[in-house]
């Protein structure tokens, strides 16, 4: 009798847990696929910054990582809390952060980030862009000065392509329209929808490429598939040391297709102090494209680390 | 956010559906790759696990191996080779390969070792060859676990060949990675949904394959 | 600046920060998909009917590549670990389900009327006569589950740094040093050997009345059979 009792009684906890198991997966599930319209205003929620630090940002290249690396040691010099929140993807992923808070100041390239908020707008002079891509920013965010050093995009070909379709240093973007269905264009994942990418330059210049591989944002995959002629074209970065070494050819653009491209700091209005604003801008004063260049070198040439490089450089221009 | 939205949304674009970018040309390199590797790792599986099965030596170095291939990070690999030789078809062979031959190899091996010793030993009474022990009494008892160790090495392979999208190849990857980058949910929910669909219909094959190779008798039904 | 060991700045971690923080990233999903296994897996040895639907449904889960379900789950849970450990929760789960229930089952009859016949309860059974009996199954299926998590964890480095030692990847691709992508794999692979290692001794200890140097079969957990064939066992 008590055994029966004992039984049943262990077996009513059994079912109790295997309840309660049961509901907490059903709350898992319906979570996971309920309706949230609101995604679009937060798309990356979880992670706010905490009050009075200033998060620093870097996209998925070499080149973000120091430009990152340069505004938060800058600050850091004026005494503020800065953390790093290094290689989080693209444009398309870091704006989000930018919203919703996480991340508080991004290395940007003016022109290219208008065409991510404005794919049709014109951009003629760096003030005018800057003005646009203010105009079209988050309401929480803004650009600071930019400064004269530019990074812009291209099209580029290599050797082998050059000389097999009489491309020369002076051919511009619209010249590839008679080659380009013979050519695999290659370029990191999100150049295929960007503006600044397959979908402008079909619509612009009426270039169909033959096909097009996802490769990095202007990194080795680029370099070595274009060496290698795995891709005739790719889009990399006029800053890319690789250019004279490797005598790809960049296509001349005559038309500012690609925009401006100066290094500029987007960053959270609320999330800098005047001092950090001052700072970053006397900084980006100093930044020239020269130096730029000499400093991605030092990164992808010398294999230097770029906080070192970034404080290095600070130092020289006195501004730590 | 509704998942089921984006998988709508993504298989009824039109334009998802043909080009070198289209649905049947990604799964069908997503096909390839997965039946090379599974060929390949069987090839290495198969063989070794037999043999060492069959003569009931070589046991720890199975474990060893298989260990050892379990511990590989199949991501590591592939960022590992392909900035050590470039992007291409190895980089992506080789993870895929090492990561399906742990579950061919160690439950091949374990296969023909569980097969009960006396039909065996009737065999071998009865005169018969050690290869035809092997491949007339083992291997027909041995096959449904067989099959199992290759199925649950297809399913991995199936699931971990979207890597091969990081090193600029296709397959449904593709969708994912792009999607990522893109931030464009509708890829990736169409490309994770397009590679469970894939992992159903391998189990839905191995199935099948098992109705047809597995002896009725061995099937005890 | 390019050493062996030479972490990159933008990692903002040691050496051994990053091993500390791929250990936490890979074994406490395991954990995690432990403690939700157990009564799972309870549930399907007690109600038979219910194993075939549940390895249908988790192997299905098993099949989602990762990398998707940390693209889905940033929404929710942001660029942070937890992105990354909850799929490795749910496929350690999908190991361990199978694992447990094959290991629960294959306690002999006789043993469990021996146990009645003792007075034991279903509960204490299941504690001190089951689970125990159940150990190398279990621990085979963890050894599985501990080896794919640590390999797993790398590929957090796509959504932004949170794949610990497989950010060392990233930084090989960005940066062109192909030593720090040497140096992520190794360390895995030891990481993962020496896991695996760890949970051998555990079962040697767990398990003191097994016969050293013959070992139970140990079932390849992963290779999950069709449930015809876990019935027909």
């Amino acid at each position: 009798m008590t055994f029966t009792a004992k039984n049943s009684r262990s077996r009513t906890r059994h079912t109790g847990v295997a309840a309660l198991a049961l509901a907490a997966a059903a709350a898992l599930l319906a979570g996971c696929s309920s309706d949230s319209d609101d995604t679009s205003d937060n798309p990356l929620a979880g992670d706010k910054a905490e009050a009075g630090t200033v998060v620093v940002g870097s996209n998925n290249f070499a080149e973000s990582t120091l430009l990152a690396d340069i505004y938060g040691e800058a600050l850091k010099a004026k005494g503020l809390k800065v953390t790093y929140q290094h290689n989080i993807g693209s444009r398309e992923t870091t704006y989000g952060l930018l919203k919703n808070g996480s991340v508080t100041v991004l290395p940007e390239y003016n022109g290219s980030l208008l065409a991510y908020l404005d794919p049709k707008a014109e951009q003629k002079s760096v003030e005018e862009v800057n003005e646009a891509a203010k105009a079209k920013l988050d309401k929480k965010l803004t650009l600071l000065e930019s400064s004269p050093a530019e990074n812009k995009d291209s099209v580029s070909v290599n050797a082998e392509t050059a000389k097999k379709y009489r491309l020369t240093a002076e051919s511009t973007l619209a010249d590839l329209k008679d080659v380009a269905p013979d050519l695999v264009i290659g370029g990191p994942p999100e150049f295929q929808t960007r503006q600044h990418g397959l979908k402008g330059l079909e619509s612009l210049y009426g270039l169909k490429f033959k096909s097009f591989k996802a490769l990095d944002a202007g990194g080795p995959l680029t370099q070595s598939a274009l060496t290698k002629n795995d891709v005739q074209a790719a889009n990399i970065f006029t800053t890319d040391p690789t250019i004279i070494k490797e005598k790809f050819v960049v296509l001349k653009d005559p038309d500012t297709f690609f925009g401006h491209a100066n290094v500029t700091p987007l960053v959270a209005k609320d999330g800098l102090n005047k001092e950090g604003v001052a700072a970053l801008n006397a900084l980006s004063a100093k930044l020239d494209t020269e130096t730029l260049l000499d400093l991605d070198a030092q990164v992808q040439l010398d294999k230097k680390d770029p906080l070192d490089v970034a404080k290095a450089w600070l130092e020289s221009a006195g501004l730590l | 956010m509704n998942v089921l939205h984006f998988v709508n949304a993504f298989f009824s674009d039109s334009a998802h559906w043909h080009g070198y970018d289209g649905i049947p040309a990604r799964l069908l390199e997503h096909v390839q790759y997965t039946l090379l590797a599974l060929g390949l790792a069987a090839a290495v599986g198969l063989p070794a696990g037999l043999l060492t099965g069959h003569t009931g030596r070589g046991g720890n170095a199975v474990a060893f191996v298989a260990t050892a291939a379990r511990a590989l990070p199949s991501f590591g690999l592939l960022v590992l080779i392909a900035v050590a030789v470039g992007i291409g078809l190895l980089p992506v062979m080789i993870p895929l390969v090492v990561l399906a031959v742990p579950p061919i190899l160690v439950t091949t091996y374990e296969a023909v070792r569980s097969v009960d010793p006396s039909p065996v030993d009737a065999a071998r009474g009865l005169g018969m060859h050690e290869r035809g022990i092997l491949f007339r009494v083992e291997l027909p008892v041995a096959l449904p676990l067989i099959l199992s160790g290759l199925r649950s090495a297809a399913i991995q392979v199936v699931s971990t060949a979207t890597i091969a999208a990081y090193v600029s190849l296709g397959g449904l990857g593709r969708y994912i990675i792009d999607g990522l980058y893109q931030r464009d949910f509708e890829k990736v929910v169409g490309g994770a949904t397009l590679v469970a669909l894939m992992a159903l219909v391998t189990l839905a094959v191995f199935w099948a394959a098992g109705r047809l190779a597995v002896s009725p008798g061995v099937r005890r039904r | 600046m390019n050493g062996f060991f030479d972490i990159p700045s933008d990692l903002d971690n040691t050496y051994f920060g990053l091993i500390g923080l791929h250990l936490r990233e890979a074994l406490l999903p395991v954990l995690a998909g432990l403690l939700a296994a157990l009564p799972l897996a309870q549930l399907c040895v007690r109600f038979r009917w219910l194993y075939p639907p549940v390895l249908g449904v988790t192997t299905v889960f098993y099949a989602i590549p990762s990398l998707a379900v940390f693209v889905v789950l940033i929404d929710y849970t942001g660029q942070t670990e937890l992105t990354v450990m909850i799929p490795l929760a749910v496929y350690s789960l999908v190991v361990l389900v199978p694992a447990i229930v094959d290991g629960v089952r294959s306690v002999p009859e006789e043993t469990l009327a021996a146990s009645t016949a003792m007075g034991f309860g279903p509960v204490r059974r299941y504690l001190q006569v089951q689970l125990p009996i159940a150990v190398p199954a279990i621990l085979a299926g963890l050894r599985v589950a501990v080896s794919a998590s640590i390999s797993l964890v790398s590929v957090g480095a796509l959504i932004g740094n949170q794949g610990a030692l497989g950010n060392l990847l990233a930084d090989a691709q960005k940066y062109g040093r192909p030593e720090l992508a040497v140096n992520s794999v190794l360390t895995t692979a030891v990481l993962a050997i020496l896991c695996d290692a760890l949970l051998v001794l555990l079962r040697n200890l767990l398990t003191p009345w097994m016969p050293r140097g013959r070992r139970q079969r140990p079932k390849e957990a992963a290779a999950r059979p069709e449930p015809e064939e876990v019935a027909a066992r």
